[in-house]
């Protein structure tokens, strides 16, 4: 067995490297000359911040598709959900600087005939209730959605290829312009959050820490809910659905909390990442983008929160690497990747860095992550 | 009988004017001469003689540019004014040199003597010899309706040999005794003949009749018209049906091939579009081929593409299976990462070789235009992809149902282990299987190509499409994905008049999502032990 303390050796060493990096990053950012050699330039503070944001995310579906067999092709929805909400606060903050000059309505609205705000755009103008909103709106679908479809009892594929048709018709939805949501567009030329300028690098800084704090913080939360017994009655229900129900729980139950909690842990992500990449537009609620956060998780190594956070941080990295180095080879590495990693390494990367390394020490098998889908 | 009758006074009365006609050339000399009442019969007797020349003449006349040459009294057409009039002769064309202010006399033409041009004219033009001018001339004649044009399509239709034009030219001289001043009764009949023609043009004819002072008129009028627009609501009604079944048949197409590598083998197979994209650049290369070196079989290319792509996807797909697929068997969810992978590298092959932009599939000859069906417009690219995705999804039932590959089959997938027992190649069997689903896939490429873009990201579009028409229906049921997929067209395309094409598949992915929650296996679920595996 492997120790059952809070903080396992595996999660000790990521919270620690995290830790090294959320003072390290901007440190070397502010404290260092630009000569010098280690100085991390601004843009590479934010694109590490992106990283971040898409780890948490990648936690939060590692929480219920390793730990509650629930694979989810609609994470990328929750996450782009609590985007719009933080983008929807960033266009009020706006105010009259935008091109047309209108104290309350956005732009686009202003070009599009719009006479008044719409009623959802109410109270966006608040910081707390964007933050609110942040949670309440991914957490509210996710809520309803999982009502639904578990007490129904949808399960495996078939949940999968909901969830993604729910993504699908999010996209279709949010590219109409009379969603109110900027069409597709988006929400973009946001100028400051608090009073503090965004493009001011303080305020990046400020995001950076932010999201390694989420990511951090998402990491322990998703370590207590499976620690608990809840957690366990959580691979329960992932390994032997009919048995755990058979056992007297309301499994449905089980899975709409994880999947709520997950969704909104989602939106976080998603409402740090969009002050730091400056746009928010309905390709985020792409399937293909819900699909490659499956590939994250998968990669990193599934069940293990931290191999998720692993996973997303090494393809996102790749992504950027390899786009700019050799844009037309990307595609054939991502491809080549998923195929030897699911073939391979079906326990991913963090399985095989643990495998490495009791190989040299000799350790005994530690609790073992298989999951059946 | 009435109608009968007068045809055969007139043609009597034509016989009896061809008789005593006169050369045109003698005719359009008389033109200047004589009163306008004079002259308007001499224009009548030149409608009459469907000499082909006359229509230049009459419009000549018509437009005012044809003037009398007081040299030698001949009758020429002037274009143009002052020093840039030019002189032609109006029966040839010919041109006759510039013409000096003054030299000529214009013949000046009035109202009534206008009228009886425009007739003539109509006369001429439905007595062409060419029967698709005679029907447009017919169909100029309904859509403006002239009592003045009776005696002349009265003459026409005694000489018309064709039906359809026959018909044309009655309803035409129906429109035209309405807007006379005939009596009532012989008014009614004519409503009945407008009626019979539907359609929004006989709607615009009736529609200044319903408040007819005459009170049958009005009522006939009212009748045919409330008629008309029901016949045309049922139009309708079938043109939805027809698109609906137009988007299921490509539906139909896109998803059957996933039904058997998602369906009957539970492989969630991502890749799928992509092998139906690979099928559509089989077309593309083929008929690349056949442009270069063998022009003659343009026509043939689709039905020489659809074997090649079927092999060229199912091969693919034989390869997929052999090197990713069977290693992942009994991890389904996992399928998908793979599979995932393989379509990354399939769209990047061919952007590589083919290049990002679109590429030129053409339509066969017999593949191009449309034909009439009723009050519908049916185009033949789309009629032959209803028939091509119901012969496939017939051929793979046959396929399954009756042959001995489609038994060991559905053994496997029903029942690895005991399959195994009695003898039958599993692994193989699997690869083949995977293969054909694939394969099918290659044959969807061919027919979308037709109606899609050919470039990289065709499989893209398809994709989740596929996998909900699967789903729907019940996964491991090709009925079901058969009824799903035109249900769902169906479905979609009446929905798209009331709130837009992107909202109706907004509301279709939303009711799938709650049809979902009802029957969680789809329309026809499977049954058995085998569900739970």
């Amino acid at each position: 067995m492997a120790s059952t303390s809070f903080i396992d050796r595996r999660l000790g060493v990521f919270l620690a490297l995290l830790a090294v990096v959320t003072v390290g990053v901007p440190l070397a950012n502010t404290a260092l000359s630009p000569e010098s050699g280690l100085h991390v330039p601004t843009y590479m503070l934010s694109l590490i911040g992106k990283y971040l944001c898409y780890a948490l995310l990648a936690v939060a579906l590692d929480l219920v598709w390793g730990y509650c067999g629930i694979l989810s092709l609609g994470h990328g929805a929750f996450f782009a959900l609590g985007g719009y909400a933080m983008g929807m606060h960033l266009m009020r903050q706006i105010g009259s600087r935008g091109a047309y000059g209108n104290p309350v309505l956005p732009d686009f609205m202003v070009f599009l005939g719009y006479e008044k705000l719409p009623w959802f755009w109410h109270g966006f103008d608040m910081f707390w209730f964007a933050c609110l909103m942040v949670l309440l709106a991914p957490g509210l679908l996710a809520f309803v959605f999982g009502w639904f479809a578990f007490r129904s009892r949808v399960t495996g594929v078939y949940l999968s290829i909901i969830t993604q048709a729910m993504t699908y018709a999010l996209l279709l939805a949010f590219f109409r312009n009379e969603m109110g949501f900027g069409g597709n567009n988006g929400l973009t030329d946001f100028k400051d959050v608090l009073g503090f300028s965004l493009s001011s690098d303080g305020t990046r800084v400020t995001l950076f820490v932010l999201s390694a704090l989420a990511l951090g913080g998402g990491l322990l939360v998703g370590r207590w809910i499976t620690m608990t017994k809840f957690g366990k009655v959580l691979v329960g229900v992932r390994d032997a659905e009919s048995r755990t129900r058979f056992l007297g729980y309301r499994v449905e139950q089980f899975k709409l909390f994880v999947f709520t909690v997950s969704a909104m842990m989602a939106g976080v992500a998603g409402a740090l990442y969009v002050p730091q990449v400056g746009i928010i537009n309905p390709g985020e609620f792409s399937p293909a983008n819900s699909i490659e956060i499956v590939i994250w998780v998968a990669l990193g190594g599934r069940g293990t929160l931290v191999g998720a956070a692993l996973g997303a941080l090494i393809v996102v990295a790749a992504k950027s690497w390899l786009t700019s180095a050799f844009p037309d080879a990307w595609l054939y590495a991502l491809g080549l990747m998923f195929i030897l990693v699911t073939i391979f390494l079906p326990q991913g990367v963090l399985g095989l860095i643990e495998k490495l390394g009791r190989g040299r020490r000799e350790q005994p098998e530690p609790e073992a992550v298989e999951a059946e889908a | 009988m009435r109608i009968l009758l007068t045809l055969t006074v007139w043609f009597g009365l034509l016989l009896a004017s061809a008789a005593s006609a006169q050369s045109l050339e003698d005719l359009a000399r008389q033109l200047p001469e004589g009163s306008f009442n004079d002259r308007a019969e001499v224009v009548a007797k030149i409608g009459a003689t469907g000499d082909d020349r006359a229509v230049g003449l009459l419009n000549a006349l018509g437009e005012g540019e044809l003037r009398v040459r007081e040299a030698d009294g001949a009758v020429i057409q002037v274009k143009g004014r002052g020093s840039k009039a030019v002189g032609y002769d109006p029966l040839t064309g010919d041109e006759l040199g510039p013409v000096g202010s003054g030299s000529t006399e214009s013949i000046r033409v009035n109202n009534s003597l206008r009228r009886a041009v425009r007739a003539a004219i109509g006369l001429l033009t439905l007595s062409s010899p060419d029967a698709g001018k005679r029907l447009a001339a017919a169909n100029t004649a309904f859509a403006a309706p002239d009592p003045e044009q009776i005696e002349a399509l009265d003459t026409a239709i005694a000489k018309e040999g064709d039906a359809a034009v026959r018909t044309a030219m009655e309803q035409a001289r129906a429109a035209a005794v309405l807007a006379s001043d005939a009596p009532g009764a012989e008014k009614v009949a004519a409503i009945g003949i407008v009626a019979r023609r539907g359609g929004t043009d006989a709607l615009t004819v009736l529609n200044p009749y319903r408040g007819d002072a005459d009170a049958p008129v009005a009522e006939a009028a009212d009748k045919a018209i409330a008629g008309i627009e029901r016949a045309q609501q049922l139009w309708n009604v079938g043109q939805n049906v027809w698109f609906g079944l137009s988007l299921g048949s490509v539906l139909l197409l896109a998803a059957v091939g996933l039904a058997i590598t998602f369906g009957v083998m539970g492989v969630i197979n991502m890749a799928h579009g992509e092998l139906i994209m690979i099928g559509a650049y089989t077309t593309y290369v083929t008929q690349q081929v056949i442009r270069t070196s063998f022009p003659g079989l343009f026509d043939w290319s689709l039905l020489i593409a659809a074997p090649l792509a079927f092999l060229v996807a199912g091969a693919i797909g034989v390869a997929i299976e052999r090197f990713i697929v069977r290693f992942l068997y009994g991890r389904a969810l996992e399928t998908l990462l793979a599979t995932w992978g393989v379509s990354l590298i399939l769209q990047q092959l061919v952007r590589t070789f083919f290049g990002p932009s679109n590429r030129e599939v053409g339509n066969p000859s017999w593949m191009s235009g449309a034909f009439p069906l009723g009050g519908l417009s049916i185009t033949w690219n789309r009629f032959y992809i209803v028939i091509f995705a119901v012969a496939i999804f017939v051929g793979l039932l046959l396929l399954l149902k009756r042959t001995l590959f489609g038994l060991q089959m559905r053994a496997v997938t029903q029942n690895r282990p005991m399959a195994s027992e009695m003898g039958i190649r599993t692994a193989r069997v699997d690869a083949l299987t995977f293969g054909l689903g694939a394969g099918i896939a290659g044959l969807a490429g061919v027919a979308l190509s037709q109606i899609d873009n050919v470039s990289p990201n065709l499989g893209q579009s398809y994709i989740i499409d596929s996998f909900l028409v699967v789903v729907f229906g019940g996964a491991g049921n090709l009925w079901g994905t058969f009824a799903a997929a035109f249900t769902l067209g169906v479905a979609n395309k009446f929905m798209e008049p009331f709130v837009g094409a992107v909202l109706a598949k907004i509301l279709i992915l939303v009711f799938i999502i709650l049809f979902i929650q009802k029957r969680p296996r789809g329309l026809f679920p499977t049954r058995g032990r085998a569900v739970e595996g």
